[in-house]
This record gives structure tokens, sequence and C-alpha cells, in this order.
């Protein structure tokens, strides 16, 4: 997070329409990125950050539109390279705030290796990772996490591949921040969005996001209303995991390792047994029980998942110079170009 | 030093150090060259190695040699045939006679000259035995013996003494020209300043070598070369590639901004990068990127977001890095693109040099996608390039690509250190806060929009690699603004030619026959031109640096010639370049793609021929 001003008298309080663009909107109506567009300019219009650090980078897809829509600093950039880019921003300034825009495509198939290396790196960002389990802009072809079987334009008799789960392929990167929400809640979007720029390092948030020309309903049993509070489990530290429509389903951690899905009340099991989230634990192992839980043997897990804290890439790359400064008494290219082995001829 | 039976005043030497990979050779030639230079004269140097770290031992694959030119004159080149051959083995004597002028010196390891490593090496007899190598001056000395014999009291292990041998030739060398040991020395002590044993070591073997030099009275007379002639200054001996890393870093001092370098490791590439990395002093950010791709994206995002942002590669790399260049000529964005050719197709020759790449720098993007070309033609010029590749770039707001090739990225050269503040002032047009800014308004004489960096109150917009109206910068699919967009991006990589040098010929105004080359040739070609010019032929030489644009007087200089010949190491690309710029002039080729530099004798040859010509 940029090391910005808290309480300065000078900033004043910016609203969700100061990061609205002029530009006219092209998502399909319908579309779950409407929905996230709006929580994220509540969410950066809620925190203390001067609008202009902002940058906004994406790749190419639909979601990477989102720059146009946002009246800050932005840049659409080409297929999968947001990250990429974006670790530039940061490395160049470090006062900036950065967020990347990325959809499953963009992030995890062409720009999977960008996205692995930047969490492996830790740096200071904060990556929306739109997840509609489809190539939408291309017209409906099936993506790195399409379900396996799912019926594409590329995969007319069903796909035969194993979708990635994101978070298991963040945790295998050393991921300190993974946060997940859905477009169709702007109030958890917007909370997950700040609690993800609080925090130094690369956060993840994987918004479960609806495409509502090419893979429609597909995450309905998470959204809907009659299903959601079955589906749902939002996570919040150091709460008991509990969810259901009676609010009495619960979570605990099975003999052979698995979670198990519990009722309060029933066969002896009361609140005291059910599981106590921290997502500050360094261990990821309940981590990643947790984000690989799938509908509809499990509720999905919403918030954050893991938040711990660790040095970012552009902090010690601030320190390492800083420190090799102190020590060395080259201060100018004149210094460098005489240092070493030279001769003079008269 | 020594008392000299008869010295030899000569111009100018050329010694090749051969051996293994692992014998040390480049270390060894290195020492020669840096003392040579500390002596006065000047030097140019070339590195041969291969592409294995370790290949096979004692075979012809495996050898790793290293050429240096020295002389009391200018020197341009590192010579194309040696007077004095260092051979560690009979691999390297098998690969590099062909190398040794007539009658030149031959020195080789006799105990390497086994059975198995004349069999490994090729060799049906051993050439130390017959008369194969009747007309040199060859001389035979059983190096790993006398390294043994001398470090006998060594409490070293028998591979750390065997390592030492090097040492032991380079005493040799040292004694038959007459250099002093002292930069050696110095070197060794603080090279393995934790191991005093190896120190010892070293320095007796050097020494020794040197002794038995003397002894043996290694020649009939020994070579002298007086200091060269030089222009006035401080000196440092300099390669192209710390050239290259220098002349950028000079850059962003003297346009007050921040470096940063996005890179992934390639040979011949990566030592840029590696300077780079050790300058954490001057602020220096590099970044050592999971992929080509990523390394000149982070340097495009490090770009938008203030620093002079720069990336370094090869060929293929260039090639991965094609997309996200035509982004940076979309968002105009001011960005350095190195480009350290190397041998090609695909993996090709990744040691070897070549200038295959011209076409790619100049063509290869997808879309009408203009960038200025800028080529280095000597290691120590890759400095001042490097620095005209930085000012292009942030004054136009445009990628830049600067090529420079295998060749001169690792050969060596004494360069006179300029002082910065010779240096001109790169002024980039950055907007400030209150400014009237739209993404692409443009300024007129560079036609260059204006660098609004991120942080900048009141000056927030959207750039990508959509196409973009003109001025305002939002998306357009507007067919007339495609366009002007278009012309307008064509007409600003035109513009640079106003803001770079004419052509400066070298040799007669007018010429029976005018050389044409462009980057690392132009040691060999100035050399070639210029001895046939002492013989009263009609030749002159045009080098070029700046490719694309070309200089503006470029069509009246070629006009003055009756004959032009283009000379490159590649097909003919800068050639059929020169004729689709120019239709009416016909261009002879000389070409070459043998992964090595031109020699100056089959340039004259060639050369000849051609004002022989009616």
């Amino acid at each position: 997070m940029a090391d910005t001003v808290l309480n300065s008298p000078n900033i004043k309080k910016l609203s969700a329409k100061d990061f609205r663009s002029d530009q006219e909107n092209r998502w399909c109506p319908g579309c779950g990125d409407h929905g996230i567009l709006n929580s994220v300019q509540k969410a950066l219009a809620d925190m203390e950050i001067k609008k202009e650090d902002y940058a906004v980078i994406s790749g190419i897809g639909c979601s990477s539109r989102f720059p146009y829509y946002m009246d800050t600093y932005g840049f659409h950039t080409i297929h999968g390279r947001a990250a990429a880019i974006a670790s530039g921003v940061k490395c160049a300034n470090p006062d900036l705030e950065v967020i990347q825009v990325s959809g499953d495509g963009d992030a995890l198939a062409i720009g999977g290796n960008h996205f692995i290396h930047a969490v492996r790196r830790n740096i200071d960002m904060t990556i929306l990772l739109f997840n509609n389990e489809i190539y939408g802009l291309t017209k409906g072809q099936y993506s790195p996490t399409s379900n396996q079987g799912m019926v594409t334009k590329t995969s007319p008799f069903g796909t035969i591949e194993e979708p990635f789960k994101p978070a298991q392929l963040a945790l295998g990167a050393q991921s300190k921040f993974y946060a997940r929400s859905i477009d169709t809640s702007i109030k958890l979007t917007t909370e997950v969005v700040k609690s993800a720029s609080a925090h130094k390092g690369t956060s993840i948030v994987e918004i479960l996001q609806n495409c509502v020309i090419y893979n429609d309903g597909t995450h309905a049993l998470v959204t809907d209303k009659a299903t959601k509070d079955d589906y749902q489990l939002i996570l919040e530290q150091d709460k008991p995991m509990i969810f259901g429509i009676e609010k009495n389903k619960g979570l605990i951690l099975g003999g052979n390792g698995k979670l198990i899905v519990v009722t309060i009340g029933e066969h002896g099991i009361t609140e005291a047994d059910v599981l106590v989230h921290d997502a500050h634990t360094e261990n990821p192992h309940m981590h990643w029980l947790l984000s690989s839980m799938m509908a509809p043997e499990y509720p999905v897990a919403l918030g954050v998942i893991r938040d711990v804290a660790s040095p970012s890439y552009d902090e010690k790359m601030v320190q390492q110079i800083k420190d090799v400064q102190a020590l060395s008494s080259i201060k100018n290219m004149d210094d460098l170009l005489n240092s070493g082995d030279t001769w003079v001829v008269e | 030093m020594s008392q000299k039976t008869k010295i030899i005043e000569r111009e100018e030497v050329v010694i090749r150090f051969s051996g293994d990979s692992g014998d040390g050779m480049q270390l060894t030639g290195t020492q020669f060259s840096d003392t040579s230079a500390l002596f006065g004269n000047d030097v140019a140097t070339f590195p041969d190695y291969p592409a294995e770290i370790r290949a096979p031992q004692g075979t012809v694959g495996g050898v790793s040699g290293f050429q240096l030119h020295f002389g009391h004159q200018e020197i341009n080149t590192p010579g194309d045939f040696a007077d004095v051959l260092v051979a560690m083995n009979p691999a390297a004597l098998q690969a590099n006679l062909k190398w040794v002028k007539p009658s030149g010196t031959i020195i080789v390891n006799e105990d390497s000259f086994t059975d198995k490593n004349l069999e490994k090496a090729g060799y049906d007899s051993d050439p130390l035995m017959d008369d194969k190598l009747a007309d040199y001056n060859l001389i035979k000395a059983k190096v790993t013996t006398l390294t043994r014999e001398c470090l006998k009291d060594s409490e070293l292990d028998q591979k750390s003494v065997l390592r030492s041998k090097n040492m032991f030739t380079l005493g040799m060398v040292y004694w038959m020209f007459d250099r002093p040991f002292e930069h050696t020395e110095e070197f060794i002590e603080k090279k393995f300043k934790k191991y005093p044993a190896v120190v010892d070591a070293n320095k007796k073997v050097l020494r020794a070598g040197y002794n038995f030099a003397k002894t043996i009275e290694a020649l009939a007379y020994n070579f002298s070369v007086a200091p060269a002639k030089i222009r006035k200054g401080t000196y440092r001996n300099i390669t192209g590639n710390k050239a290259t890393a220098w002349g950028l870093m000079a850059a962003a001092e003297r346009a007050n901004l921040e470096l940063f370098c996005g890179s992934y490791p390639i040979t011949p590439a990566t030592e840029i990068l590696q300077e780079l990395a050790a300058r954490k002093d001057l602020g220096v950010k590099t970044f050592q990127a999971e992929d080509e791709i990523a390394g000149i994206c982070t340097a495009i995002g490090a770009s938008f977001a203030g620093d002079f942002a720069v990336t370094t590669t090869s060929g293929p790399g260039l090639a991965l890095k094609t997309e996200a260049a035509g982004l940076a000529v979309m968002t105009e964005l001011p960005l350095v693109i190195v480009n350290v050719q190397r041998g090609g197709p695909s993996t090709g020759l990744p040691t070897k040099t070549e200038q295959s790449d011209l076409l790619q720098a100049i063509h290869g993007r997808s879309g009408e996608c203009p960038m200025p070309v800028i080529a280095a033609s000597t290691p120590s010029d890759c400095f001042h390039y490097a620095f005209e590749a930085g000012r292009i770039a942030l004054e136009h707001m445009t990628p830049v690509i600067l090529l420079t090739d295998g060749f001169i990225a690792n050969g060596a050269e004494p360069w006179r250190i300029p002082k910065m503040s010779e240096l001109p002032e790169i002024i980039a047009p950055i907007a400030k806060e209150g400014d009237d800014f739209l993404p692409y308004a443009r300024e007129e004489k560079r036609l260059s929009r204006k660098w609004a960096i991120p942080g900048t109150k009141g000056l927030e917009h959207r750039i990508g690699g959509l196409e973009k109206m003109d001025g305002d910068g939002t998306v357009s699919y507007v067919p007339e603004n495609h366009q002007v967009m278009s012309d307008i991006r064509k007409r600003r990589v035109a513009l640079v030619a106003e803001n770079i040098p004419e052509i400066k010929v070298k040799g007669n105004e007018e010429a029976d026959v005018l050389v044409v080359g462009w980057g690392g040739t132009y040691g060999h070609l100035i050399t070639a031109v210029r001895e046939l010019q002492k013989e009263e032929k009609s030749i002159s030489l045009a080098h070029f640096n700046y490719i694309f644009p070309l200089p503006k007087n470029t069509a009246e200089v070629f006009s003055r010639y009756k004959k032009i010949i283009v000379c490159e190491i590649n097909d003919g690309q800068f050639a059929e370049y020169l004729r689709s710029s120019f239709q009416d002039i016909k261009f002879e080729q000389h070409n070459k793609l043998m992964g090595l530099p031109f020699t100056v004798v089959e340039l004259k040859e060639r050369f000849n021929q051609l004002l022989e010509e009616k």
C-alpha cells in the first residue's frame, strides 16, 4: 500500500463517483463485471490513498477493459502480461498503489508464468482475478478453470483437461494473501479489495464472475438466492466457520485430513467443535483446504482466506539499494568511469 | 627487465592463447591485454570460446581461445592471423594452426601431446615429431611438468597446482614481449585474497615461466612494441557489454531519471544485466525476469511509471519481445532494447558473432510498427551509442533498438574516459501538474506526446495497445483516425533524422569504390580501407551507426562514388534495406556467415577485385 498521508487535511474525501471515467461502458448488459467495477470504485474511494497514486494495469480480455472505466492512471496492455507490466510499475515507483486486473485466461493461461512469478516475488500489488471459467472476448472457448467435460466452441465433445484451482496455483507459488469474493456481492468485494490493498505484498482477490453470454450460471449455487446461504462460507478472522440458512452448519477437520461439513446440534456437535478461521497462520495447510472447497460437496470459501505478513520485493529492493549506497565510494558516473584500473596518457 | 639478445621493434603483434575451456585462456589473454594497455599500447581483443561451459576435454569442440592485437599505432581489430600461438593441448593446435602467420611462433605444452590427446584432437601422428610444423618457430615446453616441479613444496593439492599452469605460459609470453609483472601480481593478490597459498603459487609459476623463456631464449630475438601515440587523457580497458551498461547508466544520469533494466539472461548479452545488477550504488534497479517477455514488459511498466527503462537480449530473445515492443510503439513510451546479435537462426551459434538481426530490428513486428534502430561499432563506442539510444528514446518518446554483436560485446579495447559534463543533457517531455494534458497531444518539432507520470496530480489518463484517437487518446476504431495515427508513427521515426549526425566518409569525398558497413565490422573495414588508401587506391569507407532512420545525407554521399560495396556478417540485409531505400543505386555485396568476423586479408582481396573490374 502506498505510504500516503493518513488523515491529512489536504485530502478531500473521495467518492466512488470520483473514480468513474467518461468512457462508455462496453461490457454486456448483465455482465458480472459491472458489479465488480462498482465495488472497486467504492473500495478505492474508501481508502486514504491519493487518486493520482493509483495505477490500474490490465492484460487482454473482457475484464481487462477495466482501466478504461477507472478515472485513475491506467494501462491496458497485452494478453497475459499485466503481472509483468504491473511489476515494472511498482519497481519504478513503490509509492504507487498498483492494481492488476486479469481474467482466468489472461492470468492463468497465456500469463500463467508471469502470475506465479509475481506471486513468488511478493511485489506489493493487488491482483483482481475475475474467474468466469470461460473465454468471453473471443466468444466462448474453454479456459484453464473450466470444469472437465464442459462443452464449449473449442470442446464440442467436452473438455478433457483438468482445471486449475487458482488458489492452489497461488499457494504453490507461496502466496501470502488470497481472498475470494463474488461479483454479486458489492459489500464483500469492497471489503476484500480494501484488505488486499492494505496487505503489503502480492494480494490476490479471486472474484467469481458470471459471463451472462457464454457461461451463464456457472457460479449459480453460490450466487442464487435460494442456495447461496448453504454454499457461501464467509470467513472472518478468529470466528468459527459457520454457514447455512439456519447458521447451523460448520466445518471440522476429519481424521483423514479432509474437511467435513457438520450440523451443530447433531451427533453431539457444538459450536466449540467448529474450526476457527486464522488467515494469519503461516502454514498454508488449512488455507489450501478452505480454498479448495467446491460446491456442491462443500460451501465455497469467501472473504480473506490467507493474509500472512512478509516483506515485499519492492521494500527489499529499495532497502538493498540504500544499503549498498551507504557502503560504496562510487556516488556518480564520473566516480564509476574512473574506478578500477586506469592509466593516464600525457 | 631482462638482458635481451636481440630486440626487434615491431609495429604490432597478434597473440592467440588457446587451450581446453578449463585451461584459463580467457584470463591469461585478459591479463596480457590489460598489461599491454597499461604499458601504453593500443589493444584490441577477441575471446572465442565454446558454448559449453565444459565441453569434452581435449576435443577440438572444447577449445577456448583469446586473441589479442597490440601495437604502437591505432589498432582497430584483434588481427586476422597470429604472430604467436599458445596451444595448451593438441586440440588447440589442431583448431588454431590455420590462424598462425607463416613462420609464426607456436608455443605448445609438450606434456599434453599424449597418444590419447592426439587421438581426441584427430591427429594420426604427433605433429611435434614430424615436419608439419617445420615452417614455424616451434617452442616446446613441458608446462605441466615444470609447473608441478615449481610447486613441489606447495601445500596445494594436485588439481590446484595444475590449475596454475596458465600462469607459466603467461610468464613465457611476458618475457618474449618484455612486459612488466606488476599488474598481474596485483590481480592475483586481489582475486585470491582469501587463499594465500594460491596467491603464492600463481606468482611463483608466473615468474618460473618468465625465467624459463629467458633461459631457453625462447626466441632468437625479442619483440618490442613501443607505446602507441594516443590522445592525451585517462584511459581504461572496456568490453562492449560493459560499455553498453555504462552508456545506459550515463543516459539515466544525464536525463536525471532512475534506470530500470528488466531482462532475462541470454548469451552473449548477459554481462550487461550483470554489470547493471552490480551498480546498486548508483541506484540502478535490475529485475531478472521469468522470461524474455517479462523482461521487456517490466521495462515497459517501469517506463510508464517514469523510469528510464531498458531491456537487454540477443536475437531469439528479441523475437520473443516482439509483441511487447509493438505495445511500446503504440503507447509511445521511451524504452531501449539492446540486442547483442549472435549467430542464428534459432539457438544457432550462441557464442559466435553475426549481424543477421538487422531486418528483424527494422521490420520484425506485427502491423506498421516503426522504431528507430542504431548500432554500435567498437567495444568502447558501445558507451556512446547506448547513450544515444537513451537520448533518442527519451527525447522522442519512442522505443529504440540498439544493435551490438558478440564480437564487440566480448571484445575489449582501451577507452579514453569521458567526463560526464561532456555529455549532453537529456530532456524528456515530462508533463507537470497543472499542464494542459491530453494523452496523444503532440509537440510540433518531434511530434512526441507528453509523458504524464503516475503520481502526478490531475493527469490521470489511460493508455494501451488499442488504437487511440489522435489527441485525446480514447479508444478509436475510426478508419480515418487509424490512417492519421499510422502516418504520425511513421513521421515520428523519420523526424529522428533531424536529431542525429550526418554520415562522414573516411577517405576521399569522391572515389572509385565506397565501402559501406554498419555496426561491429568497423574495425576490419577501416583497417582494410586504410591499407588500400596507403597503396593509393581510390577507396573510401562510409560506416553507419544510425540505421533507421538513415542520416539525411546518405543518398547524396552514395551519389559521389562509382561503385558501392556493402559488407556485412549476414546474407545482405543492410544491402537489401539500402536497395529498397535508394532504388536507383547499385549495391555490390560482400557477405560471410561463419560466425566469425571478417579478416582484413579477405576484405582487401575483394576490394582489389572490385577496383580492378571495369
